[in-house]
């Protein structure tokens, strides 16, 4: 392999599909986390819940709006049900709850009983959904090549995923810009300060808790879908693994900001692949064997989320002087 | 004293009362009312009935009946484990009572939340101070405001439907800043403030929704003497404006100097009700205090000089409201 193809593939990450869905998947936990202080242990949980409520009804035979919008009811429907039990309690169960409810989802997903709709462990083939999608593409078939980047234009691991893939990213940034200037992110920010203060300022704090987790997850969910896109419904590809990465890129980018999911999610992924390629050229068979490489890149994903909260807890794009104060 | 007295009995005027200040007409209203727990106050803002909070075997508030005078300073003072929080926490909803019912302006507020007590009128704030650290001090005070529409997910996307209403709480706020000499860390992170600072930035925030009555847990707590006389003037600049103000208060010096009634806990009861001076001389509160502050001169005001002699006139003239309410038929006691 040589280096220019090395560049080229650590370029491509940049904006890639999964950089994309990793950076809206932030967005969602974002605001959950960055904004109201809501531990979500179970991001992956309602990507996953994204992914089978747009693949299996499409499945099913639904146009692609509807199938986009069972997703994001999926999404809603299993906010509330976490958020109604454990939203009055302090914020530790709820991480408590999500991570179970996430591995919950995964559980029964592959369980043989839901076979005929889930596909159990093998999940769901990417061609049984992704022809209403494809179908949506204003563009001719075929391979563009742009630069050094050639793809499909609208097969699989297409252009089409990534124009409308950071399209969505590009929109829930505006999204939070918004809000995160608003009265309403004002209150948000009020709770993750403290929430007895809020209440007693007369906001209904667990309604507000409510719609948060709600609208986090539903970006959650979109970030499902784009996930699964260029690839397969894989239950076990979204287990808790996911929910951490999630986490190290909201953390590396800087919670509480707009872009720093974003470029959370592109460095995550970039030095993901430089080093892989880079170790797959520079070490020898004899040291480290390719899947070794492979899960040597993850160690230095867990050895960087550990660093980053001891030397840099506000991220990279986070406000420093936010962060000085000592909350206690 | 029963508590089915009719309320809302406005006292005759006061012939001596030449001004219309806060305390004077306050001083006017109570000259009537009866130094005995649980009397019924000619204009009543909050009562509370049969109000109790069991933890486990123990009960920490066991109130009877209790009146608070609309306008007034009120203190709530006793000793540690009196209930004096515990009571703040029943009446504004922060903590559900195991019996009793209590009414803010007539309306029922048992079994309210907290938001909605706040939204009725009923502002509190926290014996430890709870600034949002990671907010600036304006952003503490707009979060203070009330009816704000951008505070609703759908219309918080739309600017133009909110920026109106954000201008008019943001000169709201400044214009408190100024008032609580803020107005220099408008911009500062509230965390980064001293926590005499914080109590004035908790206490200017509370009045941003405009409350009927403010409620101030400890409000001197951990303030230097400095900032006390600020704090001070603060909350009798409130009873000028007509809102009510309800503090529990360990400092004796501050609740002699600007309360106008005293009620006294010890045990969850009400053993004391009174003016400031004429409750640190009873018996009772004498017996609340008795072990740890036996030797506690209650209400030696040598430190606050500037006042006293107001206060003096005031206890002067309200030690001759009640002759007079004594001399006529109609005394509190017998009030139809």
């Amino acid at each position: 392999m040589d280096w220019s193809r090395i560049l080229v593939n650590v370029a491509g990450e940049i904006f890639a599909p999964t950089t994309a869905a990793y950076a809206l998947a932030a967005i969602g936990l974002n605001v959950h986390f960055g904004l109201t202080g809501l531990l979500n242990m179970g991001q992956a949980g309602f990507m996953l819940l994204g992914a089978y409520g747009f693949a299996i009804s499409t499945i099913a035979g639904w146009p692609l709006w509807a199938a986009v919008l069972v997703a994001i009811a999926c999404a809603a429907v299993f906010g509330l049900l976490l958020g109604i039990p454990t939203l009055k309690l302090r914020g530790d169960y709820l991480a408590i709850v999500t991570i179970a409810a996430a591995e919950i989802v995964r559980l029964v997903g592959r369980s043989t009983a839901l076979t005929e709709l889930t596909g159990a462990s093998s999940g769901l083939r990417g061609n049984s959904y992704k022809d209403t999608f494809q179908d949506a593409s204003p563009f001719p078939d075929g391979t563009v090549a742009l630069g050094p980047f050639e793809y499909a234009m609208n097969a699989s691991n297409s252009w089409w995923v990534r124009i409308v893939g950071w399209a969505v990213v590009a929109l829930a940034c505006l999204l939070i810009w918004l809000l995160i200037r608003s009265p309403w992110g004002r209150v948000l920010k009020g709770i993750r300060e403290d929430e007895d203060a809020v209440r007693s300022l007369g906001k209904n704090v667990y309604s507000y808790k409510m719609q948060a987790l709600v609208l986090g997850g539903v970006i959650g969910a979109v970030a499902g879908i784009i996930y699964v896109l260029p690839r397969a419904v894989q239950p076990d590809s979204m287990g808790r693994p996911m929910t951490f990465f999630v986490w190290t890129i909201l953390l590396l980018g800087g919670a509480a900001t707009v872009f720093g999911p974003v470029l959370g999610s592109i460095i995550f992924w970039v030095s993901l692949m430089l080093i892989k390629s880079v170790m797959r050229v520079g070490v020898p068979e004899s040291i480290m064997r390719t899947e070794q490489i492979e899960q040597f890149g993850w160690i230095v994903v867990g050895v960087t989320l550990m660093l980053l909260v001891i030397f840099r807890p506000q991220g990279i794009l986070g406000d420093k002087k936010e962060l000085a104060i000592d909350v206690r | 004293m029963s508590a089915d007295l009719p309320r809302g009995h406005v006292p005759p005027p006061v012939p001596h009362a030449t001004t219309t200040t806060g305390r004077d007409r306050v001083t006017a209203d109570l000259a009537h009312v009866a130094h005995t727990p649980g009397v019924p106050k000619p204009d009543a803002i909050v009562v509370a009935d049969q109000v109790t909070r069991h933890f486990g075997g123990m009960t920490a508030v066991d109130v009877g009946h209790l009146e608070v005078q609309r306008g007034a300073i009120t203190a709530l003072i006793g000793p540690n484990g009196a209930g004096k929080t515990t009571l703040f926490n029943l009446l504004t909803g922060f903590d559900k009572p195991s019996t009793g019912t209590w009414s803010f302006e007539g309306r029922s507020l048992s079994g309210v939340s907290a938001a909605r007590v706040a939204r009725s009128g009923m502002v509190r704030t926290f014996q430890l101070t709870k600034a949002l650290s990671r907010m600036t001090v304006i952003e503490n005070m707009r979060l203070g405001a009330t009816k704000q529409s951008g505070e609703n997910l759908f219309t918080a996307l739309v600017p133009p439907l909110w920026k109106a209403r954000e201008k008019e709480i943001t000169e709201q706020a400044e214009e408190l800043l100024v008032r609580f000499k803020l107005d220099a860390k408008r911009d500062d992170y509230a965390g980064s403030l001293s926590g005499g600072q914080r109590k004035l930035l908790e206490m200017a925030r509370a009045l941003m929704s405009k409350p009927t009555m403010v409620m101030l847990d400890e409000p001197m707590a951990g303030v230097n003497p400095a900032l006390t006389q600020s704090l001070l003037g603060h909350i009798q600049a409130l009873r000028e404006e007509g809102t009510t103000v309800l503090f529990v208060e360990h400092d004796m010096h501050m609740v002699r100097h600007i309360s106008d009634w005293v009620v006294v806990m010890a045990e969850g009861r009400i053993v004391a009700e009174g003016p400031p001076e004429d409750v640190m001389a009873d018996q009772a509160v004498i017996d609340a205090y008795l072990g740890a502050h036996h030797d506690t001169d209650l209400g030696d005001d040598a430190l606050l000089d500037d006042g006293s002699i107001e206060q003096l006139e005031a206890e002067e003239q309200a030690n001759q409201a009640a002759a007079a309410a004594a001399a006529s038929p109609t005394t509190e006691e017998g009030s139809r």
